[in-house]
């Protein structure tokens, strides 16, 4: 069997490629998988569930140019996510630009904070600049929690619908959604791609590695993280505009520390430092959560003594254990055991030595 | 037979993925002092530090006829490996008895061999390692290792940065301690190396190229010169 | 001026329940380089245990409220404790893979706590003379505020004491400023790991059961509200340092308590612009030596 590290470049592109066309096709099609899928693809809630899992695919690929790329282990990356749902539902609400327009300020606001809060986060590294991401999202929590005539506060933002398209409203244009998640996903995976095989890309991945050569081969590290956080920041936005359309408002949680724990847990379980590890996470991860709250109400459940239910009626407290047993026993998450299996090694240092250099 | 105290074979060290030893094997006097030797950045206090387990490293360690080389650092300490690393790293917020509390492994620790050697020391007991000169700090460093009955120093450029005086005292110290203890010892000045050691080691590019005698080693002036790079 | 010492006095308060949470927090990164994101469930067993505990005696005793206390401690400590022996130990020097470790505990032990106390705060009972006031200086404060601050001002002591005197301590010290030295004396610093994590988990326990009287309620999500003000502290303070969390955790409380009431409720806008002044003058922090 050829192993999978050898396909080539290209095939790997013609496996995406097929791929999408695949996921295109989806809402035009009856499949069931009972377990897996609340109903067959063609219908709006399942197909809800598949927009959602491919914008987390999204935001976890956006949150790997940023970790797995670049190194900078962030816990403030919901931030710019909340900015592009909350700034475009606020521009929707507050004035009477069009989505497009609507759109476009949005984006011209979130390449504005993220640079000024960039460039002031990247003054440290390591832990430190982990707390700092902490902190400056914490702010923004506080601030959408404090000003509920702007942001709804504790209740969340509605979408205004006034002035969005009629296609993207209702529940029977939800394929129409679905396919906006799925082109999104196509667009953050080519400009991750992209930067990564840039010469700022290249330089960003060795700026991981060694700070010091960097500087020796005279490029300006604090640039090309600058420029790669950026990005991030960016994707993730778009990521959270297309998530208030598709779920017809935004909450707080969106700006909380639990979230960007959540986009790190799916970057971890997919494999730190792989493109397909993040998609796979973030599919795996929705699909996942939202079968486990399922489980968790069901009759099956009910019927444990308490000791079990407590547990298996609470996603969360699954999905933390099975994160922290993917830490421990499987380096490299799903990306890295697949690879293993496919090239029968075990070796694990590189991935080990990843994830030390991230620091 | 005698049983070399300490004996390296093929061992290898990696740091952040570079490999800075290669392939270095020797073996150490049981007696006397052994002096690793080496232009800069050849490798030597890497191989001070994979022997120590400080860093990644493969290979054969043998200490007194028993393999350490997969254990952890503490454990080879333990086995009677006293260690004075490159720049002293004494703890600069303890004092300088506590520096050495925290280096007693033995039940009887050696303090009457402290304050034979280094009087200086017992008169500063109270005052923080990080306040005294380098000199001081070295003392304290070298006074660690002393204080307990070890099998066998590893000392890394002890005279380092020193003032000419201190040099002396330094290298003083060590012959003492050299008495009861093979050293091997990493040391630029060789007249310190003239001095104290019987055996030489010269490492080049991470590999040993020379082991045998150091006064003929030091005798031969282009010899010197050419593995050395100084006179 | 009864505003100004009430809200200084109450500032001293909340900055003793941040350093009981930062003091664990810092001494756990300085000589392991592990950020403890389990801290804040720590903090919120400890302060469920003592509510269990004077549910079952009734709240209203002062014994009930120290047996809490030290009941709180002791869960602390022996849930910090198997932590590190359990999860933390088998990632030996790999810090980010401890650091997801420990988010990953976090996300799951409040949800397990959710599952077993409900989502709801549950409000607690103490000793009445807790929640009547003093006049100090013509202002009235609440007597819970000397109970924090007695109790921090107690566990700065005992661990400065804990540190000075003790061998443990001695290591703990030599291991903050140069760990892997430590070792190369013959010292196995992972026996320290285990000693750090439980102190900093009593501490963080008796935390919980005072946080619960100061806010008059224990939830799930009492711990990771205090973490990340735990955190800010203890970057503001230097990673590392115990002196530099006890005066950042008066310098952030007590400014949050100022802004809070004289700028309009800003105090945590207020603590994150400190961060962000400090980063940007001071990037180790107040007392910090390595960022």
């Amino acid at each position: 069997m050829k192993s999978l590290s050898k396909l080539s470049q290209r095939t790997w592109w013609i496996v995406g490629g097929v791929l999408v066309v695949v996921a295109a096709i989806l809402p035009l099609l009856n499949i069931s998988i009972p377990g897996v899928l609340p109903g067959a693809t063609y219908t709006p809630g399942t197909l809800q569930l598949l927009a959602l899992a491919l914008l987390f695919a999204s935001l976890a690929l956006s949150y790997h140019l940023l970790f797995g790329t670049a190194g900078m282990l962030s816990f403030g990356h919901a931030l710019y996510f909340a900015l592009g749902a909350y700034g475009l539902g606020i521009v929707l609400h507050e004035t009477e630009l069009t989505l497009l327009p609507a759109l476009g300020l949005t984006l011209a606001i979130v390449i504005t904070a993220a640079y000024l809060l960039g460039s002031l986060s990247l003054r440290v590294t390591g832990i430190s600049f982990a707390m700092v991401t902490l902190a400056f999202a914490q702010a923004g929590n506080v601030l959408v929690r404090r000003n509920p005539g702007l942001t709804g506060g504790e209740e969340g933002l509605r979408l205004d619908t006034e002035h969005i398209p009629d296609f993207f409203i209702g529940v029977v244009n939800t394929r129409n959604l679905y396919w906006l998640a799925l082109a999104l996903l196509v667009v953050v995976f080519v400009v991750v791609a992209w930067f990564e095989n840039s010469r700022a890309g290249h330089a960003v991945t060795a700026t991981r590695e060694n700070e010091l050569r960097v500087r020796v081969l005279g490029l300006r590290p604090f640039g090309v993280k600058l420029m790669a956080f950026v990005i991030a920041s960016v994707l993730a936005s778009l990521v959270g505009m297309v998530h208030l359309l598709l779920q017809s408002g935004t909450t707080p949680r969106a700006t909380s520390a639990d979230f960007t724990l959540t986009i790190l847990v799916i970057v971890v379980l997919g494999g730190v430092g792989s493109r397909w590890g993040a998609i796979v996470g973030g599919i795996i991860y929705t699909l996942l959560d939202q079968r486990l709250t399922a489980l968790a109400s069901s009759d099956a459940i009910d019927g444990l003594p308490a000791i079990l239910r407590i547990p298996l009626s609470e996603p969360l407290f699954i999905l933390g254990t099975l994160f922290i047993l993917v830490v421990l026993f499987l380096p490299g998450g799903i990306a890295g055991a697949v690879q293993r299996l496919s090239t029968g090694t075990s070796a694990t240092p590189s991935e080990r030595k990843l994830l030390e250099e991230a620091e | 037979m005698t049983e070399s105290i300490l004996t390296v074979a093929g061992l290898n060290a990696n740091i952040e993925g570079q490999q800075v030893v290669e392939d270095v094997s020797f073996e150490m006097l049981p007696v006397g002092v052994t002096a690793l030797l080496g232009r800069n950045g050849v490798g030597k206090t890497s191989t001070l530090r994979a022997i120590m387990g400080l860093i990644e490293r493969s290979g054969e360690v043998t200490i007194a006829g028993e393999r350490v080389d997969r254990e952890p650092t503490h454990r080879i300490v333990q086995r009677g490996v006293g260690y004075v690393p490159e720049d002293r790293e004494v703890f600069a917020s303890l004092t300088v008895n506590e520096n050495l509390r925290l280096a007693e492994r033995d039940s009887a620790p050696n303090r009457q061999l402290i304050e034979e050697l280094f009087p200086d020391l017992i008169a500063r007991a109270g005052q923080l390692a990080g306040t005294l000169s380098g000199g001081q700090q070295q003392m304290v460093s070298l006074a660690r290792a002393l204080v307990n009955d070890n099998r066998v120093l590893l000392v890394d450029e002890p005279t380092k940065g020193l003032a000419p005086l201190i040099v002396m005292d330094v290298a003083k110290a060590l012959e003492r301690a050299a008495q009861t203890v093979p050293v091997l010892l990493v040391e630029q000045n060789l007249q310190v190396v003239r001095m104290l050691a019987e055996k030489a080691i010269v490492l080049e590019g991470g590999r040993v190229v020379y082991d045998g005698s150091a006064e003929e080693l030091l005798g031969n002036e282009a010899l010197t010169k050419e593995l050395l790079g100084v006179a | 001026m009864s505003t100004i010492i009430l809200l200084l006095i109450t500032g001293l308060g909340l900055g003793a329940l941040y350093f009981l949470v930062a003091s664990g927090l810092s001494l756990i990164y300085g000589l392991m380089g592990v950020l403890n994101f389990a801290h804040g469930s720590f903090l919120t067993l400890g302060a469920f245990a003592g509510w269990e505990l004077s549910r079952r005696m009734g709240g209203e005793s002062w014994g009930t409220l120290i047996a809490s206390m030290l009941l709180g401690m002791v869960v602390g400590a022996a849930v910090a404790a198997a932590t590190e022996f359990l999860l933390i130990r088998r990632l030996y020097n790999r810090h980010i893979e401890q650091v997801l470790v420990t988010v990953g505990l976090a996300l799951a032990t409040v949800a397990l706590f959710e599952g077993i106390w409900g989502t709801d705060p549950i409000y607690v009972t103490a000793p009445p003379w807790l929640s009547q006031t003093t006049e100090i200086l013509g202002a009235r404060v609440p007597n819970d505020r000397f109970l924090m601050i007695g109790a921090a001002v107690l566990v700065l002591l005992g661990i400065v004491a804990f540190l000075r005197y003790t061998r443990f301590g001695l290591i703990i010290r030599a291991g903050v400023e140069n760990r892997s030295m430590v070792t190369a004396l013959g010292i196995d610093v992972r026996k320290a790991f285990t000693v750090v994590f439980a102190i900093g988990g009593a501490a963080a326990g008796l935390g919980g059961v005072l946080a619960s009287h100061y806010f008059g309620y224990v939830s799930p999500q009492l711990g990771g509200s205090l973490l990340i003000f735990a955190f800010i502290v203890t970057v503001i303070g230097g990673l590392g340092s115990l002196a530099g969390a006890a005066i950042a955790s008066v310098v952030v409380a007590v400014l949050q308590q100022f802004a809070n009431y004289f700028w309009g409720g800003t105090g945590d806008l207020m603590v994150v612009l400190l961060l962000a002044v400090v980063l940007l003058v001071r990037p180790t922090g107040i007392l910090g030596k390595k960022a």
